[in-house]
């Protein structure tokens, strides 16, 4: 489980995050909706130390963590897999290299456990002997999977995803919410994923955080999203014409 | 005020790149590697340079030295001199700041502008050790032997092109290269290339390390590295003369 309280962030004199609360619980897929510009980056980058909180904790199971030490904060690190907008694959390593850098680095297992390791997160990305290639010869999609593959060859507790779907067209951004959706059930991973994609929210938000200009605006779940008498909210997730069929279905 | 925000922001690199690595045998990988991008790759230009500039030293210092009091060996003897104490250790450098400098400016900041620095510092690993400690011990490592096989070659380029022109002779060119040798100049000019080799190294991965933005301040992070790479060597050149030569 992962609690954020009462967190502020400022970049210059522009206030980005303004006292947001929230917990995420472990097993869930968290999701951190709002439109772009809201925060909602900033927020996932004060949570895993990318930026410094002004104010405010972030506790990984009670661990307050801006106040931990570097060695503390490493150890906390290694609990947390993160996939980037852009999958941040390391260019010069091949896929199974990708994968299993952190385990080169953090575990003491054998080659062929290394190996079976990586087989097996590649296995549950649908990504089945593609271990030799380059991240520069595969497309969006499977950059994506690849980066959970990696994110998750650690066994991490936490699980973060910073917009999945971005770039993506729709088959395939299910296939992804699958997958996060079936890997935080399968190994009961607290997974915050940070998105403005609807179909994702009503697809995978059991737990739905919704930011609006760095504050806390509305928590709830998928089906309370589509009931909402939020203004801001409404105008956010019934931008499109798509969603406004969802919704005038949903009023009959 | 600019000037001692970089500086200090330097050293705080430095000191994080030579805090303890989480895993010696992985960032031995990357040593090797790094040798390799670093080293191998950089010995074509370098012997292709050294070779031809030995001969244009040997040809300039025969078509200057016309004076009758002036022996025909002190070509070879030039020639000597001027790579090993000048050419090789600081003209080399100054082109291999050109070609590793923007190389590893460009690499890291690519790396940090694609968040690929964020995954390694999410996954609890200190990324500027990572990156850039290899890159340091591969360059102090390497740059020595480079510039030995640069003085060889170049030496050998004045012997091959005085003779083809007819600057001097064989024996001549022999005995100048062998004349009035001091061996602890070789410690001055080894010193001056490991303190370039570091400079090149850690001033480049400075620059790329602390990109922001796309793929225009890239590139001009990769031209300062080379920019201020260069700069730094010429002072450091001036600096290590003052200290052994006088």
């Amino acid at each position: 489980m992962i609690e954020i309280k009462n967190i502020s962030k400022s970049f210059g004199a522009t206030k980005v995050i303004d006292d947001v609360s929230y917990v995420f619980e472990q097993g869930k897929t968290n999701l951190i909706i709002g439109e772009s510009g809201s925060g909602k980056t900033t927020i996932m980058k004060l949570m895993v130390g990318l930026h410094s909180v002004d104010s405010g904790e972030v506790l990984y199971d009670g661990l307050n963590f801006p106040t931990l030490g570097v060695k503390e904060k490493q150890e906390v690190r290694k609990k947390i897999g993160m996939l980037f907008q852009g999958g941040a694959l390391f260019d010069s390593q091949t896929l199974e290299e990708n994968v299993r850098f952190p385990l080169d680095m953090f575990t003491t297992m054998s080659k062929e456990e290394k190996l079976e390791r990586v087989n097996f997160c590649l296995e549950k990305v649908q990504l089945t002997n593609k271990n030799n290639l380059y991240p520069g010869e595969l497309s969006g999609g499977m950059k994506k999977r690849a980066a959970l593959a990696r994110a998750i060859a650690n066994s991490p507790q936490y699980l973060f995803c910073d917009e999945p779907n971005s770039g993506l067209d729709p088959k395939t951004s299910i296939v992804i919410d699958n997958l996060i959706q079936s890997l935080t059930k399968e190994f009961n991973i607290t997974t915050i994923v940070i998105t403005h994609d609807m179909n994702s929210v009503v697809e995978i938000g059991e737990k739905i955080l919704y930011i609006y200009k760095g504050k806390h605006w509305w928590t709830g779940n998928s089906k309370e999203i589509l009931k909402t008498t939020n203004p801001e909210l409404v105008d956010f997730v019934f931008a499109s014409g798509f969603m406004k069929e969802v919704f005038n279905v949903v009023k009959k | 005020m600019n000037l001692f925000f970089h500086l200090g922001r330097y050293f705080i690199l430095i000191k994080r790149v030579f805090s303890k690595p989480e895993k010696l045998s992985v960032y031995f990988k990357q040593i090797i590697h790094e040798i390799d991008n670093i080293g191998i790759s950089s010995l074509p230009i370098i012997a292709i340079i050294s070779f031809f500039m030995g001969g244009v030293i040997t040809i300039q210092s025969a078509f200057g030295f016309t004076s009758p009091l002036v022996p025909l060996y002190a070509v070879g003897f030039t020639a000597r001199e001027s790579m090993l104490l000048e050419f090789s250790p600081t003209i080399v450098c100054l082109i291999l700041a050109g070609k590793i400098g923007s190389n590893i400016a460009s690499e890291i900041g690519s790396m940090r502008i694609t968040e690929q620095i964020d995954a390694l510092e999410i996954m609890g690993i200190n990324s500027a050790g990572y990156l850039i400690l290899p890159k340091i011990a591969a360059g102090v490592f390497i740059m020595p032997f480079l510039i030995a096989i640069s003085m060889f070659l170049g030496i050998l380029g004045g012997y091959v092109m005085g003779i083809a022109t007819g600057a001097c002779s064989s024996y001549e060119y022999i005995y100048g290269i062998q004349a009035f040798f001091e061996p602890w100049k070789l410690y001055y000019s080894f010193t001056k290339v490991l303190t370039f080799a570091f400079l090149i190294t850690s001033i480049s991965s400075y620059f790329g390390y602390y990109t922001h933005g796309g793929a225009l301040e890239v590139g001009k992070s990769s031209t300062a590295a080379v920019v201020y790479s260069s700069i730094l060597i010429l002072i450091f050149n001036f600096l290590l003369t003052q200290l052994f030569l006088t």
